[in-house]
């Protein structure tokens, strides 16, 4: 039997337990899900509706309102007897609480997969993506998180099942949460967009950063960032593409000044579609890019977009 | 106050890695080895912290083949008192790490471990919060900032929807991210001084620990290669190739 941990905020479930859920149902169709949450009657709704789960367990208290990993972890490792593997979406969510729960399992936990090739084999990426390793679980409890774009989305609707609620336990009071400064934005996730316009330090600074929102506006895009852009302050960290940062897998990626270090690659290189922009025909970006165009961007980006304003042909 | 920095010898960062051949695993022969760039930060941090008064000694850890000493000996270079290596052939789990770690942080009683937030060869990204949990510490995970705030500590934590502060009870964990600080330069006479500093080496039998794989590497293989595309000369070509070839707008 499997146990997925959902990722929400109470009020709804983020996308990626949906590729998490799909992963799962490679290896069994037995999939329960787990919501850990305050008042997130929901979210435990909403996975009630997910045709591939078999039985939704929720606890609602106070404690979990933010989900710290010090109360979370016990939770689960309480429930783990049952099942043979426990998964999570391998998003900062999940990175920060699954190795707490294997370890207090005894368990190794498989990082990041991005193929199910057996039950117990998994493919992942290591070095950035520049190798991939075929592992073998030998544990016979697997701790597993999943990478989120390398999976579709498990259909979201027609299902219904139970929903059971489970008590909870006393926090740990290691931890306090203080306050989470989200960006918010009318754009679409960097996830799961189907348009992603990144910037680098080309752009050289916030203001000149208007050029790139100005251009993934135009095409319903998100907006992405090196590390370079994110470390001088062009835009915040959650807009970081890379090994270090986001994973993205849209139908087009525009890397705008962008050289393309390895460790940005490791995030955009499984795009469908990748388009590079760049004043240095040296870039290594360009050994990856579909379209490349050796310009200033200063000069081809409003073009660009104001191009596009003429055509406005933007898919959905 | 002990602080405990975990540094890891990797590839360099700027090596584009091969994959051997046989599909054992990469290429380290001959291979420009550093410290795993996060755990610069966290030596640095560690740095920080002592020189504010915070902290007392700074006790620099590596677990792997003898040449770990190498970074060590780099962090006690930028500043760390001492060193310790627990000498490991072959490749280490974090499950196993973070259990010598725990063995370690038993004799040494830190009141704070440092650690990257994630080894750049493996990817994994579990060995400080594995470590936090053996232990039932608090956990600052992904962090760009700390401060202490009496008994405690504040973190910042780079998340997925932006930045979280938490505040930490002590003895803590924290996994650093590389803009936690900008980490500096050991000077020659630094390096030089760094050699007389000590550095004690512990085998695996000492601590008791059991580091049996529970992960078999069945093989290492190259990803599939991307083709180079075409350069384009103008935004007209590259909307019309955008529109019509490829489909996306
Ligand atoms: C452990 C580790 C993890 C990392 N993780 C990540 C990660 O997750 N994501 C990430 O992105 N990086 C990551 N990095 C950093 C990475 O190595 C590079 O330093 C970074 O990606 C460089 O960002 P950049 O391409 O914006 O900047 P640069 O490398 O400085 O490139 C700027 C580019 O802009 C071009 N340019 C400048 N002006 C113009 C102009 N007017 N018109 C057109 N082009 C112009 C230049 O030709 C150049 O190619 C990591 C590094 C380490 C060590
Ligand atoms: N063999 C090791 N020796 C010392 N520290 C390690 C070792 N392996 C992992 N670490 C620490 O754990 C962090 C995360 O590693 P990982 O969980 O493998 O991504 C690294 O940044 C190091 O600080």
């Amino acid at each position: 039997m499997i146990l997925v941990i959902a990722e929400h905020n109470n009020e709804y479930l983020k996308s990626f337990t949906l590729n998490a859920i799909q992963a799962s149902s490679q290896i069994e169709s037995e999939i329960d899900v787990l919501v850990v949450g305050n008042k997130s009657d929901n979210v435990a709704k909403e996975l009630s509706g997910v045709p591939l789960v078999k039985k939704v367990l929720h606890i609602n208290s106070e404690t979990y309102d933010k989900q710290l990993a010090e109360d979370v972890a016990p939770l689960i490792t309480n429930i783990a007897e049952k099942y043979d593997y426990i998964i999570a979406p391998a998003t900062a969510c999940g990175k920060n609480l699954m190795p707490r729960v294997a370890a207090m399992l005894d368990v190794s936990q498989i990082s990041d997969i991005i193929k199910i090739e057996a039950p117990d084999i998994f493919v992942r990426p290591i070095y950035a993506g520049n190798a991939l390793a075929t592992v073998k679980s030998l544990d016979s409890k697997k701790i597993i998180t999943v990478r989120p774009t390398s999976f579709d989305p498990a259909p979201s609707s027609g299902g219904s099942a139970p929903i059971e609620e489970i008590q909870s336990s006393e926090s740990a009071k290691l931890s306090n949460f203080i306050k989470k400064e989200e960006s918010k934005s009318d754009r679409p996730e960097l996830g799961t967009a189907r348009v992603v316009v990144s910037g680098g330090r080309g752009l050289q600074s916030s203001e000149n950063f208007k050029l790139i929102t100005d251009l993934a506006d135009k095409l319903n895009a998100a907006v992405g960032a090196s590390r370079a852009a994110v470390d001088a302050g062009y835009v915040g960290n959650d807009f970081q593409v890379g090994q270090t940062g986001k994973v993205v897998v849209p139908e087009l990626y525009i890397a705008v000044g962008i050289s393309g270090a390895i460790q940005h690659l490791a995030g955009m290189k499984e795009s469908k579609i990748i388009v590079a922009i760049n004043k240095d025909e040296e870039a290594p970006i360009f050994n990856v890019a579909d379209y490349g165009l050796k310009a200033d961007l200063f000069e081809v980006i409003p073009k660009l977009t104001e191009e596009l304003s003429k055509l406005n042909i933007i898919k959905k | 106050m002990k602080i405990l920095v975990a540094v890891k010898r990797v590839v360099d960062y700027n090596v584009q890695v091969r994959v051997k051949p046989d599909g054992t695993g990469v290429e380290t022969e001959n291979v420009k080895m550093s410290m795993n760039p996060p755990d610069e930060n966290a030596v640095e941090e560690a740095l920080r912290i002592k020189e504010s008064g915070k902290a007392t000694e700074i006790i620099a850890v590596s677990i792997g083949e003898s040449k770990c000493q190498e970074t060590i000996r780099t962090a006690l270079a930028m500043g760390a008192d001492r060193g310790l290596h627990i000498e490991v052939e072959g490749i280490i789990e974090p499950l196993a790490v973070a259990k010598i770690l725990k063995k370690i942080v038993e004799k040494e009683n830190p009141g704070l471990v440092l650690l990257g937030k994630q080894a750049i060869d493996d990817d994994c990204n579990q060995t400080g919060q594995m470590l936090s949990a053996m232990l039932a510490w608090s956990q600052g995970a992904f962090v760009s900032k700390i401060e202490f705030s009496g008994e405690n500590i504040q973190v910042t934590r780079e998340v997925d929807e932006g930045l979280e502060i938490l505040d930490l009870k002590l003895p803590s964990i924290v996994t650093c991210d590389l803009r936690l600080n900008e980490p500096r330069y050991a000077s020659l006479p630094n390096i030089m001084k760094a050699k007389k500093k000590p550095l004690d080496s512990l085998s695996l039998k000492d601590l008791n620990v059991d580091i049996t794989p529970r992960i078999q590497q069945i093989k290492v293989e190259e990803p599939p290669k991307r083709q180079k595309g075409i350069m384009v000369s103008s935004v007209e070509e590259l909307l019309q190739k955008l529109k019509n070839e490829a489909k996306v707008i």
